[in-house]
């Protein structure tokens, strides 16, 4: 979707704002000043003052020479910070992403908003009707990119909207300082004679770049749409959090579990409203003695099923200590992510991992007994056994590598190899009788040697001899010798697993 | 005359197996673990699934062995795609190796849990859990009661559970669908060969509800069960027969 931005651009924003306070000043010629070095410096001046030949800057005695009658009203620090913010949240009907342009400005990004308002005209007219109703003299222009709309809410003399993809053509006329730059750049330019953008803009970037900075670049590229312009928007971020207070204190766990499901009911709606879940959560009760018990859980998969969430607390409540009662219950989510949108029923769910079922009894399961005794495994790029999986991080983490099948590999790993005695024949060949926890075990079949060196960039020691033996009563093991076969005996050998 | 009575006998007992926990299962034959003569010591001729089956392991290597014809099994009910959990007391199956029995391992959720009681409540929520093809649990005892649960979970869910039992200090009546015991048996080679066979197993059916215990000798090739013995099986088709 193309963007289009609308700025607008309060000319008189403070002395309006005065004007609606004291409606005795309607129709007589005022300014606002602060002492300056011990004089009284005009700091805005309203449409029938500025009329008269005064600007802002100036002395009020020099003004007063030009207007006796002029009225000096004490300028307010900070206000049109203020009534920017208020006016920007009262323009979020327009369009959900409204920013403040200091000092006299807003920005809205009103990319697909125009047509509920019946086009783009109806829309621009109708914020302008609105605003000038409210008392405000405004101006307002709609373009592509923030800078051309700001450059025509200012300078612009006709046709405020400006069409998609011509900003060039809109931007030749204007001076530059429409351009947004700095004053002293706007006074060089005036030196150099060029007083409209497209004196300059047909120039060679380099020599701009050369003589005016990159800042001058960035405004010149920002306007026509060749840079990104990143806007803060105003709108409150909401933090999610329900509060339910109680009128007498709570003491008992079914009034716990009540006030929690009401709390997740409303937030669980709100979350899916936004189509956001949740990851992290926390119940705080505030007690009648002043202390606080919290109880948190966690997901693997953001949610905005209040019943499981339910499910969830309902592990926990019981270590909550209501003690003489607990008057107000805060639910906060810590951690909301998008969800992506589910098919209901259709499809009876997501098979293999993505099931949601699945996640939510992980949840459960490491609300009780902790994550970290869950685990899953992919394969990890190493021959060394213990090296050959890795634990997964999340549940939708996959293998990078594919499982190895070629070599046989017991069912059971012992995660610590068990030394054990053996009667070898000849080097290198598999034993004939081991001893494993006092039993003696012969050996009938047996299978390799598969060698397997540790990686020198992970481990140093010896590499080991894997053979895969097989007694007389059929069980299977995995047994291997450490090191060389030598006269010396410096070999040691292990049974490091159980084979199916 | 007779004859009407045996059918109407046939009857009822085919409308007793739905309320005893047999049901016919949804995924069909693709989900059948191919046991080949196993599957007639079951009612109605099928490895019952989303049942509870226990096993018992008298010594540590038997472990290994029945965790190896659970994922056996476990590698069919996977097949359609779904995920199983793994609950045990330490960290011994080896991934990997599961790939030889047909299981994607990164599917395969493992759970390290120290109590009796911690495990079987873990399974009890998995199984109840519908998402999931199968739940195996490793716990040493388990009462009448806590079977009944399990079994009662998965009636809801059709969720397959087994539950592998290291070392039983006492075998009592539980409300699993059957009891088994896997111990290895010595692999065979052609004559003369080196090495080391595929592996062979005798399976014990001691109990199964509703059906009739048999011991069959079996051998893990190429991604399927075979059986090994004829003989066993031929006896049990005879007593079906006469019996």
């Amino acid at each position: 979707m193309p963007k289009r931005f609308v700025t607008i651009w309060f000319r008189y924003l403070q002395t309006d704002w005065f004007t609606l306070r004291r409606p005795t000043l309607h129709g007589i010629p005022f300014v606002l000043a602060s002492p300056v070095h011990g004089r009284l410096v005009i700091t805005a001046a309203n449409a029938l003052a500025e009329a008269q030949g005064i600007n802002i800057g100036t002395v009020v005695a020099d003004a007063r020479a030009l207007i006796p009658s002029l009225e000096v009203i004490d300028e307010r620090a900070g206000l049109s910070p203020k009534l920017l913010k208020g006016l920007s949240e009262w323009c979020i009907r327009y369009t959900p992403s409204v920013s403040i342009d200091p000092p006299d400005g807003l920005i809205f990004d009103s990319s697909g908003c125009a047509h509920l308002w019946g086009g783009e005209e109806h829309y621009l007219n109708g914020i302008i009707t609105r605003l000038k109703s409210l008392g405000y003299h405004v101006r307002a222009a709609m373009a592509d990119t923030i800078g051309t709309a700001w450059a025509l809410s200012r300078f612009g003399k006709d046709g405020l909207i400006n069409g998609t993809n011509q900003q060039a053509s809109a931007l030749l006329s204007l001076p530059p300082a429409a351009l947004r730059l700095q004053a002293d750049t706007i006074d060089l330019l005036q030196k150099l004679g060029l007083r409209q953008i497209k004196d300059f803009i047909g120039m060679p970037r380099s020599a701009l770049r050369r003589r005016f900075g990159q800042s001058f670049i960035k405004k010149l590229d920002q306007a026509l749409g060749h840079e990104e312009e990143i806007i803060h928007p105003v709108q409150p971020i909401e933090p999610y959090q329900e509060r339910l207070p109680c009128l007498e204190p709570i003491v008992t766990a079914t009034g716990i579990e009540i006030a929690l499901q009401r709390l997740l009911n409303t937030l669980c709606f709100r979350l899916r409203q936004e189509q956001k879940g949740l990851r992290a959560a926390l119940f705080t009760c505030y007690r009648v003695d002043g202390r606080m018990e919290k109880i948190d859980i966690g997901t693997n998969r953001p949610t905005y099923n209040s019943l499981h969430l339910f499910k969830l607390f309902e592990i926990k409540i019981g270590t909550i200590e209501p003690a003489l009662g607990i008057e107000l219950f805060i639910l906060e989510a810590q951690k909301v992510e998008c969800v992506s949108p589910v098919q209901e029923k259709l499809w009876e769910g997501a098979s293999g991992l993505d099931n949601t079922g699945l996640s939510e009894l992980l949840d459960r399961l490491a609300g009780k007994i902790g994550a970290d005794h869950i685990h899953r495994y992919i394969a990890d790029e190493h021959y060394w056994p213990e090296r050959s999986v890795k634990r997964a991080s999340h549940l939708e983490e996959k293998s990078t590598t594919e499982w190895k099948a070629d070599r046989p590999r017991p069912l059971q790993l012992l995660s610590i190899p068990e030394p054990i005695e053996v009667t070898a024949p000849v080097p290198d060949y598999p034993p004939m009788l081991f001893r494993h926890k006092g039993k003696l075990h012969k050996i009938i079949k047996a299978d390799g040697p598969e060698r397997i060196e540790p990686e020198w960039w992970l481990q140093q020691g010896q590499h080991r001899d894997y053979y895969c033996v097989e007694d007389e009563e059929g069980h299977r093991y995995w047994l291997f010798r450490l090191g060389h076969y030598d006269a010396g005996r410096s070999y040691q050998w292990f049974m490091h697993g159980f084979f199916a | 005359m007779s004859a009407t009575k045996a059918d109407i006998i046939a009857q009822l007992q085919k409308e007793l197996l739905p309320l005893q926990g047999y049901k016919p299962s949804v995924g069909g034959a693709s989900l059948d673990p191919g046991l080949g003569a196993i599957n007639n010591a079951f009612p109605n001729n099928t490895f019952p699934l989303g049942a509870v089956h226990e096993f018992c392991c008298a010594r540590a290597e038997d472990v290994a062995v029945t965790g190896g014809f659970i994922s056996g099994i476990l590698a069919s009910l996977m097949r359609s795609g779904r995920a199983s959990l793994w609950i045990s007391r330490s960290k011994t199956i080896f991934p990997p190796a599961l790939k030889a029995f047909g299981i994607e391992p990164d599917k395969i959720i493992f759970i390290n849990l120290q109590k009796e009681r911690d495990i079987l409540w873990a399974m009890e929520e998995a199984l109840e859990c519908d998402g999931l093809a199968a739940v195996v649990g490793e716990m040493q005892d388990i009462g009448f009661t806590a079977s009944r649960r399990l079994q009662l979970a998965v009636e809801q869910s059709r969720v397959t559970g087994f539950i592998i039992r290291p070392n039983p200090r006492q075998v009592i009546t539980t409300a699993c669908v059957s009891r088994w015991k896997i111990t290895s048996i010595p692999s065979i080679m052609e004559a003369g060969m080196p090495g080391v066979g595929f592996p062979r197993w005798n399976v014990e059916l001691l109990k199964v509800r509703n059906g009739k215990p048999g011991t069959w000798q079996i051998e893990w090739i190429a991604g399927k069960f075979r059986h090994v013995i004829k003989v066993a099986s031929i006896e049990q088709e005879q007593q079906k027969k006469t019996g």
